[in-house]
């Protein structure tokens, strides 16, 4: 069998398997939002917490409740970091230093996991097991439950109760998450995954070196890791290190966890909203970039187009053996087209063509899937944008699943979209402006401002992977990516509900012969065209200076 | 409680949240995949540590060196991948090389200058040469022909910078190939070609690389360092490569070798995952044992 052909098997069985699970644990999911019912371990949590299962929380009060649990998070990680040498299992690291530890706790509260440290020499196992990982379950507990408020808002009228954000984080968190999480883990150590709380312990070598084998709770920080869309490794190469990806068939199943909760929410708000179809519509839209952009990074890649690439044959330099350069491209594509940010393999290194699709598969806004919970708001704010230009073509009040979007709501969805393209450029501009920020480029002339543009691109949008060449653990790149985290994260998440709270009040408009179907191709191609419109308008300047400028010779 | 203001209380739910969701996620959870994983695939849990005559000597998943004291190649065995982990294959330090793909021009060393530690000037391999340089090597210890595209005979990238930038060409440069060498190619365009003279700053010329009709025997990944540094596996191609050589150092059949390499390879999960793999250390232990 021809690698290529093998890589479209690949790619085509983890359709299948998606396509099989979505409708299952979109069901799933719709049930433990939607239940009425408090388990016995849930009420006994809500009580330690203090907190009314029961009471609905206007869209401020949710938001606040956010924002307190995302700041006492980032609190206690900065803390957890600076201690680590006071407290167990830190492996006699130091403590993690004041910049370093305040941009990974932005980083993994907001869901981001950019890192600018290396996890081997930085982070002792506690740190790890009891700061990092909890933050991947909860940060994607909170984009999810982001959305489901935002569907709530669409779904709920004459109202201003979006649910309760406690439940939401909880149920997301343990009824969800967790039991995903821990069949995956083992399924994980069966692929070869460590799962121990040794040290590195070195030995010596067939030729009589030695080399320090390194230990720690792999396997279980691998699994959330993928499944919450975080994307922060364990070790300095991420999913390349064969500690975290040790087969061929884990760097499947690591895919297949990226992609398993935004590709099935969908499924939860067609269900939500009383409308199955208008869930699949969104599906469609999101499936259709997805297999596009999948594609075509698989196309560059392959033909390899570049003078470094031609001279070695294949575009192998920063990927492995096993996984091969279609397997690595695919899992390029996954982890940018969610806010995951894993990598199999180092983008930095890429085709110029098959770089600038991981940038663009970003600046897209994740939304194709998008992350966990974050994918389906981001889309349902683009389809509210297309509901709007599409009746200002046509001359009629825009409405989206009986809403009416005025002024109110477009301002909102607006101000949601222009959030990541300032930050973005504003940074770019900002260290491309000065000659001490330039030298943390790794490579010269394109391909640098390549690396420039991509650390902000991953910043403001939450991704966290990166053109790994940059250096980044100065206190300039700490502090500007870390606000460029916080401010891609929060300012869209409040935009999100505040649109939830005035949608929610409303009275639905009943469907008329003037009402646009939101269900129909016509719709998708619609919202395909709008977000690659948008995207486009708004980065290709930037990319012809950095990718395009490489590629195109 | 109830007295307290809103806020307050807010943040008081959301410490004691993270507080309860700390303890289940981030301590039960983890010592129970700890327990179970422990339990029911040790050897996986532990880093699959393979042992020779009771020892251990390394682990099945992570590449290591098979070279001597002084970084030369051991013949004898195997050789893994260029690595960019530390030294090479140091699992505390793992990493990529993180180079463009359009790295191509070097800084040549400027002899007798020295950094800024006092160290002698070194200079900077560029992606480019970094390969074709590898590539000449490993030609060179397994009896084949190292030649490659874009490369010259004397193992640099093959990369002119003409001058001026647009327009009739005037001065050619082989900016990879420091003077006194003998430039890849005598004429550019009619314009001799010059070698690089170390310290000259060459950035105001076009870049242009020169692919040259040579083809590639050594396979890409020998060439190229891996994603995590600690690539355990070699391709098909790179092992058939090395086997003449084995066979010759250890007085072993070629065909013998040949079944061992076949043993020790990974075929495509399922027929359709990943690509097929030979695992370095495992395939150099079988040699050993003969």
């Amino acid at each position: 069998m021809s690698s290529t052909f093998a890589g479209v098997l690949f790619i085509g069985s983890l359709i299948i398997v998606l396509g099989l699970t979505h409708r299952p644990l979109g069901d799933y999911m719709y049930r433990v939002y939607t239940s009425a019912k408090h388990n016995v371990v849930e009420r006994f949590i809500y009580r330690l917490l203090g907190v009314q299962p029961d009471s609905e929380q206007r869209w401020s009060v949710y938001a606040r409740s956010v924002l307190a649990f995302s700041l006492i998070s980032v609190l206690f990680l900065y803390g957890l970091q600076r201690l680590q040498d006071k407290l167990f299992l830190s492996l006699g690291m130091a403590p993690v230093t004041d910049h370093t530890a305040w941009n990974t706790a932005i980083s993994f509260v907001t869901n981001t996991n950019w890192q600018s440290y290396s996890g081997e020499s930085t982070m002792g196992h506690l740190v790890q097991m009891s700061g990092l990982a909890v933050q991947n379950f909860v940060s994607a507990a909170v984009g999810m439950a982001i959305a489901i408020a935002l569907v709530r808002g669409f779904a709920r009228s004459k109202t201003e109760g979006l649910g309760n954000f406690w439940v939401d984080l909880v149920r997301g968190s343990i009824r969800i998450l967790l039991p995903i999480a821990f069949v995956g883990a083992i399924v994980l150590v069966a692929g070869g995954l460590i799962q121990n709380f040794a040290g590195a312990h070195e030995l010596t070598t067939l030729t009589g070196s030695p080399q320090a084998i390194t230990g720690g709770p792999v396997a279980s920080q691998e699994v959330i890791k993928e499944l919450g869309n975080n994307g922060g490794g364990f070790y300095n190469t991420n999913s390349a290190h064969p500690f975290e990806n040790a087969t061929t068939w884990t760097n499947w199943f690591q895919i297949f966890l990226i992609f398993l909760i935004p590709f099935a929410l969908p499924r939860t708000f067609g269900r939500m909203v009383g409308q199955v179809k208008q869930g699949y519509a969104i599906l469609a839209v999101m499936v259709t970039l997805a297999v596009v952009s999948v594609v075509l990074l698989n196309v560059f890649e392959l033909a390899g187009n570049a003078t470094v690439p031609q001279a070695v044959g294949a575009a192998m330099e920063g990927k492995d053996v096993r996984f091969g350069v279609s397997n690595s491209a695919t899992f390029a594509a996954a982890t940018t087209l969610t806010s995951t940010g894993a990598v199999n393999s180092f983008h930095d290194s890429f085709t110029p063509l098959g770089g600038m699709m991981t940038m663009f598969n970003m600046m897209l806004g994740e939304v194709a899937p998008g992350g966990a919970g974050a994918g389906l708001y981001g889309m349902l704010v683009l389809a509210v944008i297309t509901v709007f230009i599409a009746g200002l073509m046509v001359g009629r009040t825009p409405e989206y699943l009986g809403k009416k979007i005025g002024a109110r709501e477009m301002k909102l969805a607006s101000m949601y979209f222009l959030v990541t393209p300032t930050l973005v450029l504003l940074g770019t501009a900002l260290a491309m402006g000065s000659p001490v920020q330039r030298a943390s480029m790794l490579n010269s002339g394109p391909h640098g401002l390549s690396e420039v543009l991509y650390a902000f691109t991953s910043a403001s949008n939450n991704n966290g992977s990166a053109f790994g060449g940059i250096t980044v653990n100065t206190t300039w790149w700490d502090v500007a990516t870390g606000l460029a985290m916080v401010f891609g994260r929060f300012l869209p998440i409040i935009f999100v509900l505040a649109l939830a709270g005035s949608l929610v009040k409303q009275a639905p408009v009943p469907a008329s012969a003037g009402t646009l179907p939101t269900h129909r191709p016509q719709f998708v191609g619609m919202v395909v065209g709008v977000t690659i419109i948008v995207v486009a308008l708004t980065f290709l300047p930037a990319l012809a200076l950095g990718p395009l400028a490489e590629g195109i010779h | 409680m109830e007295r307290l203001p809103s806020w307050v209380r807010q943040h008081l739910a959301a410490l004691r949240a993270l507080i309860v969701l700390t303890l289940i996620l981030g301590a039960a959870y983890p010592l129970l995949v700890t327990g179970v994983a422990q339990a029911v695939f040790n050897g996986n849990a532990n880093g699959s540590i393979i042992d020779k005559g009771g020892k251990p000597v390394g682990s099945a998943l992570i590449g290591q060196k098979f070279t001597d004291a002084d970084g030369n190649p051991v013949a004898k065995y195997f050789q893994s991948r260029p690595s960019a982990a530390g030294d090479g294959y140091d699992p505390t330090s793992t990493s990529a090389s993180n180079l463009g793909p359009e790295d191509i021009l070097d800084t040549l060393p400027v002899p007798g200058a020295k950094d800024d530690e006092g160290n002698p000037d070194e200079g900077k391999q560029s992606l480019l040469t970094q390969v074709c340089a590898r590539s000449k090597a490993i030609g060179e210890l397994d009896g084949v022909s190292g030649a490659r595209p874009y490369c010259t005979p004397d193992g640099v990238g093959a990369v002119l910078k003409v001058f001026p930038a647009v327009g009739t060409v005037t001065r050619a440069v082989s900016v990879n190939q420091a003077c006194p060498a003998a430039p890849f190619i005598a004429t550019y365009q009619g314009v001799k070609v010059e070698c690089g003279k170390p310290g000259e700053d060459y950035a105001a010329g076009r870049t242009v690389a020169v692919r040259g009709d040579a083809k590639a025997v050594v396979p890409a990944d020998a060439v190229t360092a891996s994603g995590s540094g600690l690539d355990p596996d070699i391709s098909q191609a790179y092992a058939e490569l090395q086997a003449p050589r084995v066979a010759k150092e250890r007085g072993m059949p070629l065909e013998k070798v040949k079944q061992l390499i076949t043993e020790n390879t990974t075929g495509r999960f399922l027929g359709f995952m990943g690509d097929p793999a030979v695992n370095v250390l495992e395939l150099n232990l079988a040699l050993d044992r003969g």
